[in-house]
């Protein structure tokens, strides 16, 4: 109620009260005429679009469901289709998956060792966890419970001796355990896969792997003896030095040395014989997994005061960011092994992912480079007026925020790599894409099957890169605090 | 601003010498922006810089500990000199505390975060203790039921209380203010004021960069007028504000407390 005069004022004495909006201006009445049917040309546009949708799947439908699981080659394949829909029918031959599917995933890897990148996998996903949900048990706790069950059932699937399975089963049993218990220590798991990995993929003497970690704890001990004395520069700078000293000249022997005292270990593969997605993921997985912390360093060299460290960090950056993956990895297989002395077996999967790491960081340096960018400085100079010493600056202050503002670059860095993974078919390693599919191919048996192959390939790809993906947003999401 | 009653018992001056800078020059490139500093500061004084913008107030504080670097003279503080010697720069600043224009705070950190991070960092404090001493100056800005939400969530009046009570938690002996409110909405401005006329009640050492005069007559026991890279005039803020000496302070003086 409201009194108005003639004089033109107002006085309102009782407030409204909130009503509902009209029917047309909510749900899904309101969604639909405001984003399929607003004007004229959206209509249009709107049918024109579901014409297309309907066609597409009206002539894809029908291959799909013709698909055949059970041949054991294309031309049987085509008889079991043109027997249940007609002879103008046409169908998938999904049993050329079923047929080679252990190529797709493993390459030429022994058939009988597929436990081990099997067994590697369910343990890169389970130091991932501490990674991915740091702190967070329930996450850890169900990751961890997930992949350990998933895992055992492959293995268990892989028709593997009882006793091994039980070990393994214990292992798992004890992760997810220690997932529930204290979440933060699989940090340690972490810490370790990589070696573990190597040992069990490459295979051989246990040895190797521990005098590499061996060369760790040798920089790590240096470091804590002499930092008091020398101060934490100088005390890196000898632990390094140390460390180096140990893996180049010592290691070798000392090795060889053990190995022949206590000769422990596992059957060695080749790396050549690495293929499929197993191959993919070495090489993605390790490069991502290096080259963010070599990205890191890149751009906060870039943006150093100290002319010397600018310069080689800009003139790295510029030199890989201007040459083509390709020759980066020609040059991985080809010219190194120039350079390298005769009669030295550098493994040439290594070779690959050391230079798609340092590839891969040069782009990371510049996408976070935009994230340090984006900071205002203010953030860097109320860290240095509370007495922060740079690293800590930039661990705790900078990083944390330029890397959050950089997540959306990173991870497209990331998918681009892991895709990426497959151009090194043309330097004669067997990719999932190329590599796998045309050996398959060229079998007698399968000659003139096109779709499936691939399909069966990026559907993969797609689906690792779409939870690349997601995952990216959920963590936008949770470390969303600025509340603007 | 408010004239409330001021507590001067602790407001008392040493003789012991807290900053001193003597012959300080400082170039941008070759422009000449700060020229023949000297400034003494005696331990619980309490120093206001005003002057017209770009005058170098703001440059010459943040010399003091070191956010910008002079090329000549001297500056020492409380007993260390300022060089590129980094021991000496990580030790006066975990001295001097400072607030700055914009507050600074770290939006990925919450305001306990904010305030335990460099203690726990710099002074090796265990986190427990930190975080006891963080609440007891958030209590003292008048904002502990803040302590863990994010510096977005609060106002601007708030985030620099925030702020202050950050540089508390390092237990600085001296603190510099860069324009603390000239950043703010007039209503918060009082709030941040208050902080710092208490700080000022509790004896501490503070430089403060504003364009409060209330504050630096009711507070201040030495203004400091700056043009163009140079001290211009200091004085008592009574004498400085009642019988100013050069035709500029007059001039300044006339600009912002004419209207």
């Amino acid at each position: 109620m409201s009194v108005a005069s003639p004089n033109g004022s107002f006085v309102r004495t009782e407030m409204l009260s909130p009503e509902a909006p009209p029917l047309a201006e909510r749900g899904l009445v309101k969604w639909v005429r405001e984003n399929l049917f607003s004007s004229v040309l959206n209509t249009i546009l709107t049918l024109a679009g579901l014409a297309f949708v309907i066609y597409a799947i009206a002539s894809a439908l029908p291959w799909f469901l013709n698909g055949v699981w059970n041949a054991k080659d294309l031309k049987e394949c085509r008889a079991i289709i043109t027997a249940s829909a007609g002879p103008e029918a046409t169908g998938a031959c999904w049993a050329l998956i079923r047929e080679r599917w252990h190529q797709f995933l493993f390459g030429f890897y022994p058939a009988d060792l597929y436990w081990r990148p099997v067994l590697a996998l369910g343990l890169l996903l389970i130091s991932l966890a501490p990674l991915l949900y740091y702190g967070l048990r329930r996450a850890n706790v169900m990751l961890v419970g997930i992949v350990s069950v998933a895992t055992l059932i492959a293995l268990a699937l892989l028709d593997h001796d009882i006793t091994h399975l039980l070990l393994f089963a214990a292992v798992f049993a004890a992760l997810s355990a220690l997932a529930s218990v204290a979440p933060k220590r699989l940090i340690w798991l972490t810490l370790v896969f990589p070696l573990l990995a190597f040992f069990l993929l490459w295979g051989g003497s246990v040895w190797g792997p521990v005098g590499v970690a061996a060369g760790f704890v040798i920089l790590a001990l240096v470091y804590r003896l002499t930092k008091i004395a020398l101060g934490v520069v100088v005390a890196t700078g000898v632990g390094v030095v140390a460390a180096a000293v140990w893996w180049l000249m010592l290691q070798t022997s000392v090795t060889t040395a053990l190995h022949a005292l206590m000769p422990v270990g596992i059957p060695p593969v080749s790396s050549d014989q690495f293929g499929g997605f197993l191959l993919a993921f070495v090489i993605g997985v390790t490069a991502i997994g290096a080259s963010l912390p070599i990205g890191i360093l890149l751009a906060l060299g870039r943006r150093s005061d100290m002319m010397l460290i600018k310069t080689l960090c800009v003139g790295f950056i510029e030199f890989v960011r201007g040459v083509p993956l390709i020759t980066v990895l020609f040059t991985a297989t080809l010219l190194l092994g120039y350079f390298l002395p005769p009669q030295s077996n550098f493994d040439v999967v290594l070779r690959v992912i050391i230079l798609v790491t340092f590839f891969s960081a040069a782009y990371l340096a510049e996408v976070i480079r935009g994230g340090l960018a984006a900071l205002p400085k203010g953030q860097s100079e109320a860290a240095d007026a509370l007495g922060l010493d740079y690293w800590q600056a930039q661990r705790l202050i900078i990083m944390p925020q330029a890397l959050k503002v950089s997540i959306p670059g990173i991870v497209s860095s990331f998918i681009g790599l892991f895709k990426d993974t497959t151009l090194v078919a043309f330097v004669g390693l067997m990719d999932p894409l190329k590599g796998v599919t045309t050996i398959v191919r060229a079998d007698v048996a399968w000659k003139g099957i096109y779709w499936e192959p691939y399909i069966f390939v990026g559907v993969i790809f797609f689906a690792v890169c779409f939870g690349m993906s997601r995952y990216s947003m959920y963590l936008e999401q949770k470390l969303k605090t600025d509340h603007r | 601003m408010a004239k409330t009653a001021i507590d001067r018992s602790k407001m008392q001056v040493s003789d012991e010498i807290a900053i001193q800078i003597t012959g300080m020059n400082k170039w941008y490139g070759s422009f000449h922006v700060l020229r023949d500093i000297n400034m003494t500061v005696n331990k619980g004084e309490r120093i206001v810089i005003c002057g017209p913008s770009g005058s170098g107030k703001s440059t010459l504080i943040r010399c003091i500990n070191r956010l910008e670097e002079h090329q000549q003279g001297q500056i020492i503080v409380d007993g260390t000199e300022l060089t590129s010697d980094l021991k000496n720069i990580d030790k006066v600043r975990s001295e001097v505390g400072m607030v700055f224009q914009h507050f600074n705070l770290f939006p990925h950190l919450t305001i306990l975060e904010n305030c335990t991070l460099a203690p726990i960092w710099v002074r090796k404090v265990p986190k427990r203790e930190a975080e006891e001493t963080a609440m007891h100056y958030l209590h003292k800005v008048k904002i502990p039921e803040q302590a863990h939400k994010y510096p977005g969530q609060l106002s601007g009046g708030q985030q620099q209380r925030v702020a202050i009570a950050r540089s508390l938690c390092m237990k600085p002996r001296i603190m510099l203010f860069d324009e603390p409110t000239s950043a703010l909405d007039p209503e918060m401005i009082k709030e941040v004021l208050d902080t710092m006329i208490q700080l000022a009640e509790e004896g501490m050492t503070m430089i403060c960069v504003t364009h409060e005069m209330g504050f630096a007559q009711a507070v201040a026991n030495r203004v400091v007028f700056m043009d163009q890279g140079q001290i211009v005039e200091q004085n008592a803020p009574k004498e400085f504000f009642s019988n100013p000496q050069s035709d500029r302070t007059k001039l300044f003086l006339s600009q912002i407390l004419g209207h």
